[in-house]
């Protein structure tokens, strides 16, 4: 390969908006050594977890700010596979190594929300107009339409017009909390996304 | 800035002197078998975590290879590329970025004294402040990999994690790896690795399988090991025999004085363009140099 | 899984079939490659694409979707007429040897028994026969012709290569190659692990599909022992802890099930599930039946439940329809359900056939869904064009979000698929005012309880007698519902064979284990199989000692795996009938002379002398065996038969039955069923590593990695219809239409089926309409509403679409 003097200063001159004039006394060395990157988890607080997607559940490490003291309040700021795990020995999936992004999404909900009907939209509400709203609605579902009995005059107890999806993603103590809880209102419309 | 730890030096960009040290620092290198590679993009998602990167959301172009290139907050993608073989198809997956050569193009291109060092452990680094966003770098990499943000205007790529590896940790993607298809360690352990995984492709049929860790650049601190390293270009490209641009040796050589005028003259004016308009915005003619600078040796 | 994930590595031979591992489960898919490289294990992917998991495999070959049990049935007829099993294995431990009533039989393509009107089969045929001490009749020679074994031969003698390659496109000498390396494990020193997910279940015979591999690795003695295994990857991170727990309509915790209504009474319930042991010396586990079951209602309604009021049997619903979530969108469309609450899970996205899954939730009064993140499901009224065609003000659906907590600000268990429960803390707080889900559900419970306490009611009894015994009734801790879930001694507990020794347990203590569970009402614990994680040891969730003494991936004391702390189920069967390992290479357990020792807790009664007794490994069978024929235990038969997917390119090779006879089908979703003249491709639907369900599209790194709905086709498809990559294509089934970008690609080939070549459409299922990535269309939309005729699970692995290249989508 050939250079001509005019490609060359086309070359030269696409260097633009450096902001050292260094170059000018360029010729010695300076130092022995050089920084690098700060190491960004020197001093934070490290938590054992588990990935939340898939069913290997491996070990994750989160790492938040602050030592725990009172008045700070901690901050996720990384996460990271746990070397200590038998099963993913620190790796990490694309979804797992990216679980910051899911902790911090935007689309993340953050106060009670609720839809008229009607509306073409959600509007933030209160916990207590909530829990009333939806306790009300369900007390008047199951009142009106709870079986004691079949038609042959069976045992039934069973209200079957609200149904409830359970999640997968939820911890074994919420899966039995809701199943109590569900059951003692005869609820029978239930499943959960392991058939999906 | 505050520093919290440094890496020794054995070479610095558009500097004379080598250091002299008495030390010895062990010397690193990152494996990546090709073989073992399932392109799942969890060495993309720590990257981008550990190193705070987030890149535009782009589309899909037909092709998995998300981003579609290597770019600025890109330090690392996978180059996926489907080939058949004796009625056999295989899908080769190979991750791409800052190969860290132990004679190091971009460095030796670089006129910016510091903007890129390279230690003893061979890691390649850019150092951002001292980055004049050039290009030479571009230029000089015969992997094409060093790429320039429209942000800041300075030069990026892959640090190989200097950051974890000066605190005796593994760079992001390495730990990462679910298939163990990353490992790092120092270099003479990587290459013993290495040995094993060959010998286990080539009693599976792959006579070719080999070690990716080329002569022309003096070797690399991150290797390939390839089940048919006869044709490395089979895997998007990869150079069979890379080397340092000519263009870079002209300017470490006989044109140096010439082209230091040159250099200075191009400072002088990226000094006033900041005084006068600011850091972050580049003119359209500042783009059209840099799209026209030479991306790699034919 | 039987076996656990680090166990795979132990593995000679693996088959990753009806899954795609390295992409769906990649950190566990890590054992798959250290199998590969310390073990010299062959990887064998089968699968209508050429996934990342085929990328790293010593064998790939493609099948048509919907396909798998002609090609599983041509694995066995190869086994079998090759003698190519392990032979010991299959007389001691399976039921090959046993006689089948006379009256069974198979023909044109149905089992006895069935009636074509209620699309169901009249099943008593399909049983053994018995002698006069109900004793099964076996015959240890192999040779009477009714023994299941010689069943088994006959009904897989049509599967031959030729009708393998004919059914599924899948090339003979492929075929042969796959049969060849899955025979070299039928020994008693190599083992075959089967690594499967939704890839064999989203089929309307998805069970039938798992049962098939149940043979294979039965016929080659791979069940019990490491490396091998029946190995489920599952779904999510606590898919199998919710499973577990029973979170179904007809489910009770701990795989018991839901009383009927032909079952007034306990006792009635209890004498028709404590299976009474079919052959001397068997354990048949279920008979502690009647121990679980009033120990869980225990754990329900506490002192509430006396042996007066049958421990409050009648508290518990009777289910008599299984309201799966199918049936539940079902009952939605035709106005039958008034509200609808949905704890996580984005059912607008995940059940089939949109359209009706909108139609279906505008027809509710109210809709509630708890979540940490903006779901499709909440906004389902939102109009998104065709991507979500809704007219909100026609909706009068009154719609809750309810914000929760993501796994990083709360403290709890999950357990993964290899069983192993493990304990979690909280790094930080739920931003805003995001609560957790047992928050919610505990101010949900006490509010409603509120009402009937100061209203009254229908039947208020069940919610007024149920127990609450928290410190504070608003927010149980994790803690306290571990420690029920475990189960405690509710009085002093004496040991049954001398009542005069100190307690066994003492009031209040926590149990050490399931074997300590009584059917009087002195014990509770909420699921049976649970019992053991948290006794006065401590949460033995909670443990993490990654140390692995035996080297072999058992990790004991790394959390706790159910049942007993067990990391591979079945793994009497890794020693001989005598107690002597079938080989030292794949040991587990042996008799010493005076118990079972060895390196994981044994699967069987601890003391029980293989010389002396002849007990069967599997223990939870009242035969002691394990079933090649299963007796009246599947809706299709007691042997897996191919049948087409509901939308099929083919008529059934095998015979003149199509599709699954038995499989649910409701009124209009026949009718939308598309045929190959109007839809001549057939699609399948999957995930793609870089995402997880509709769930990591809300994260941006995620979206860089893969940020738009594409679809893939083959190269030869691709220039047949005009289509380059890249190109925006239009994809449609009878149902619905979507819009994608195209992938073209060698990955996918055209397949030859019953003479004629078949095209394969592959649409990944990530996309919606909120988050970071694109929009996008769903998968659903396209798909049928079908489901496996056992489990429901929707058919979205097979159905028929065609495909256009349209203009760019603006």
């Amino acid at each position: 390969m050939t250079i001509t003097r005019r490609e060359f200063f086309r070359l030269s001159g696409s260097a633009v908006a450096g902001t050292t004039a260094s170059l000018l006394g360029f010729g010695t060395l300076e130092a022995v050594a050089a920084e690098v990157r700060p190491y960004k988890l020197a001093r934070t607080t490290e938590t054992r977890n588990t990935c939340p997607y898939c069913s290997v559940s491996c070990g994750v490490i989160i790492h938040t700010t602050g030592d725990g003291a009172k008045n700070t309040k901690a901050e996720i700021v990384h996460v990271e596979g746990d070397p200590d795990h038998p099963v993913n020995r620190g790796s990490l999936c694309p979804k797992g190594a990216a679980l910051l992004d899911f902790i911090h999404s935007e689309t993340r909900v953050k106060e009670p929300m609720y839809r008229a009907p009607g509306e073409a939209g959600f509007k933030p509400v209160s916990w207590d107009f909530v829990m009333d709203r939806i306790t009300r609605l369900m007390k008047e579902d199951r009142d009106a339409n709870f079986q004691a009995v079949t038609e042959d005059g069976k045992t039934l107890n069973a209200w079957a017009t609200t149904g409830f999806l359970a999640g997968c993603a939820t911890t074994n103590e919420t899966g039995w909390l809701t199943y109590k809880a569900v059951r003692s209102l005869g609820m029978v419309a239930l499943d959960n996304q392991a058939r999906i | 800035m505050v520093t919290t730890q440094s890496l020794t030096i054995r070479n610095r960009s558009a500097s004379t002197e080598t250091p002299p040290s008495i030390r010895k620092d062990l010397e690193v290198a990152k494996l990546l078998d090709v073989s073992k590679c399932i392109g799942c993009k969890a060495c993309q998602s720590a990257c981008m975590a550990w190193n705070d990167l987030r890149p535009e959301v782009s589309v899909n172009t037909g092709v998995y290879d998300n981003p579609n290139d290597l770019g600025p907050a890109a330090w690392t993608v996978m180059r996926f590329s489907e080939h058949e073989e004796n009625d056999r198809l295989e899908w080769l997956i190979r991750k791409d970025g800052c190969m860290h050569c132990t004679d190091p193009g971009c460095l030796k291109a670089c006129p910016s004294p510091g903007a890129i060092v390279q230690y003893a452990n061979g890691i390649v680094d850019f150092v951002a402040d001292k980055c004049i966003g050039c290009g030479y770098c571009v230029k000089g990499c015969p992997f094409d990999v060093p790429r320039i943000s429209k942000v800041d205007n300075r030069a990026y790529k892959c640090s190989l994690c200097s950051d974890r590896v000066a605190v005796g940790q593994s760079p992001a993607c390495a730990k990462s790896c679910p298939t163990g298809a990353i490992v790092f360690g120092s270099k003479e352990s990587m290459i013993e690795h290495a040995k094993g995984r060959i010998e286990d492709l080539k009693s599976r049929g792959y006579q070719n399988a080999g070690l990716y860790d080329p002569e022309g650049v003096g070797g690399t601190h991150v290797m390939y090991v390839l089940q048919h390293a006869d044709r490395p270009e089979l895997y998007a490209d990869l150079p069979k025999d890379p080397k340092i641009s000519p263009l870079v040796s002209l300017w470490k050589g006989a044109l140096k004085p010439l082209s230091m005028v040159g250099m200075g003259m191009a400072v002088l004016a990226g000094i006033f363009h900041f005084v006068s308009r600011g850091p972050n915005e580049v003119t359209e003619e500042d783009e059209e140099n840099a799209r026209n600078l030479p991306r790699r040796d034919a | 899984m039987t076996n656990g994930w680090n166990d795979i590595k132990n593995a000679d031979v693996v088959l990753v079939m009806g899954g795609n591992a390295a992409e769906a489960h990649t950190c566990g898919f890590k054992w798959v490659t250290e199998a590969k490289a310390n073990n010299g294990a062959k990887l064998i992917v089968v699968d209508p694409r050429f996934t990342r998991t085929a990328a790293v495999s010593d064998l790939y070959m493609p099948l048509r979707p919907g396909s798998d049990i002609a090609f599983l049935g041509g694995v066995i007829n190869y086994l079998l007429s090759n003698d190519k099993i392990f032979h010991d294995y299959v007389k001691a431990y399976t039921n090959a040897a046993y006689v089948v009533r006379a009256d069974f039989g198979f023909q044109d393509g149905l089992f006895t028994g069935y009636d074509a009107e209620k699309r169901d089969y009249d099943r008593s045929s399909w049983e053994y026969e018995f002698d006069s001490e109900g004793n099964v009749r076996v015959d240890p020679s192999l040779r009477h012709p009714r023994c299941v074994f010689n069943l088994l031969k006959a009904h897989y003698a049509r599967y031959t290569p030729e009708m393998v390659e004919r059914t599924c496109g899948t090339p003979q000498h492929l075929f042969q190659q796959a049969c060849e390396l899955i025979a070299s494990t039928a020994s008693s020193s190599r083992s075959l692990t089967a690594l499967y997910a939704l890839g064999w279940t989203q089929h309307s015979k998805g069970s039938q599909n798992i049962r098939n591999i149940a043979i294979i690795q039965l016929l080659l003695g791979n069940v019990g022992v490491p490396g091998g295994g029946i190995n489920a990857l599952r779904g999510h991170s606590n898919v199998q802890g919710i499973t577990d727990f029973g979170l179904f309509s007809n489910s009770v915790p701990g795989y018991m099930a839901m009383p009927k209504t032909s079952e007034p009474t306990l006792e009635d319930y209890l004498k028709t599930r404590a299976f009474k042991e079919m052959l001397p010396d068997q354990m048949s586990y279920w008979q502690n039946y009647g121990k679980f079951y009033v120990s869980f209602l225990k754990a329900m309604y506490g002192r509430n439940a006396t042996p007066e009021n049958q421990f409050g049997y009648d508290w518990m619903p009777k289910v008599d329809v299984n309201l799966d979530t199918l049936r539940q969108f079902e009952m939605m469309f035709q106005g039958k359900m008034n509200g609808f609450i949905c704890q996580g899970f984005n059912p607008l996205l995940s059940v089939p056939n949109r359209k009706k899954l909108i139609n279906g939730l505008s027809k509710l009064k109210f809709l509630v869904v708890m979540d940490p993140l903006h779901t499709e499901t909440a906004h389902f009224f939102e109009n998104h064009g065709d991507i979500n065609d809704a007219d909100p003000s026609e909706i009068a659906t009154e719609v809750f979000l309810l914000p929760t907590n993501c796994f990083a600000e709360e403290e709890g268990t999950f357990t993964n698929s290899s069983r192993v429960i493990q304990w979690h803390w909280k790094a930080a707080e739920p931003p805003g005012q995001a609560r957790t889900d047992i928050q919610i559900m505990a101010d949900l419970f006490l509010r409603l309880k509120d009402l009937y306490a100061k209203e009254g009611g229908a039947f208020p009894d069940p919610i007024m007698n149920l127990s609450w015994d928290y410190r504070n009734p608003a927010r149980p801790s994790p803690d306290e519902l571990l420690r029920e879930i475990n189960g405690k001694a509710l009085v002093d507990l004496t040991d049954p064979n001398d009542p005069t020794k100190p307690p066994v347990k003492k009031a209040g203590e926590l149990l050490d284990l399931f074997g300590q569970l009584r059917d009087d009402g002195s014990t509770a614990s909420a699921n049976w199989i649970y019992s053991g994680c948290y006794s006065e040891r401590g949460n033995l969730t909670m443990r993490r000692d990654p140390s692995d003494p035996s080297g072999m991936g058992i990790h004991p004391n790394w959390g706790y795996a159910w049942p007993a702390n067990r990391r591979i189920l079945y793994n009497r069967a890794s020693a001989d009938p005598q107690g002597r390992p079938w080989s030292n290479r794949k040991k587990v357990i042996e008799w010493n002379g005076s118990q079972w020792v060895g390196i994981d807790v044994p699967d069987f009664g601890a003391t029980i002398d293989p010389t002396t007794r002849a007990t069967g490994p599997f223990i939870m069978n009242p035969e002691g065996t394990a079933r090649l024929f299963t007796r009246g235990m599947m809706r299709e038969g007691p042997f897996p038969e191919h049948y087409e997917p509901f939308e099929s390119p083919v008529a059934n090779p095998f015979g003149p039955v199509q599709s699954n006879p038995v499989a649910r089908v409701f009124n209009g979703d026949m009718e939308v069923f598309g045929t190959s003249e109007d839809y001549p491709y057939v699609a399948t639907t999957y995930r793609l590593v870089e995402h997880f369900h509709y769930w990591t599209k809300h994260a941006r790194m995620n979206a860089i990695l893969q940020p738009e709905l594409f679809v893939e086709i083959s190269e030869q498809l691709a220039r047949e219809k005009g289509i380059a990559a890249g190109d925006w294509v239009e994809v449609s089934s009878n149902r619905a239409r979507i819009q994608a970008k195209a992938v073209v690609t060698k990955r996918i080939r055209p397949l030859i089926c019953d003479g004629k070549p078949v095209h394969v459409v592959g649409i990944p299922i990530h996309w919606g309409f909120i988050g970071a990535t694109k929009k996008g269309f769903g998968a659903n939309q396209l798909t049928p509403y079908v489901g496996d005729a056992n489990t429901e699970t929707p058919e979205y692995k097979a159905f028929l679409v065609n495909i256009k290249r349209i203009n760019p989508m603006v």
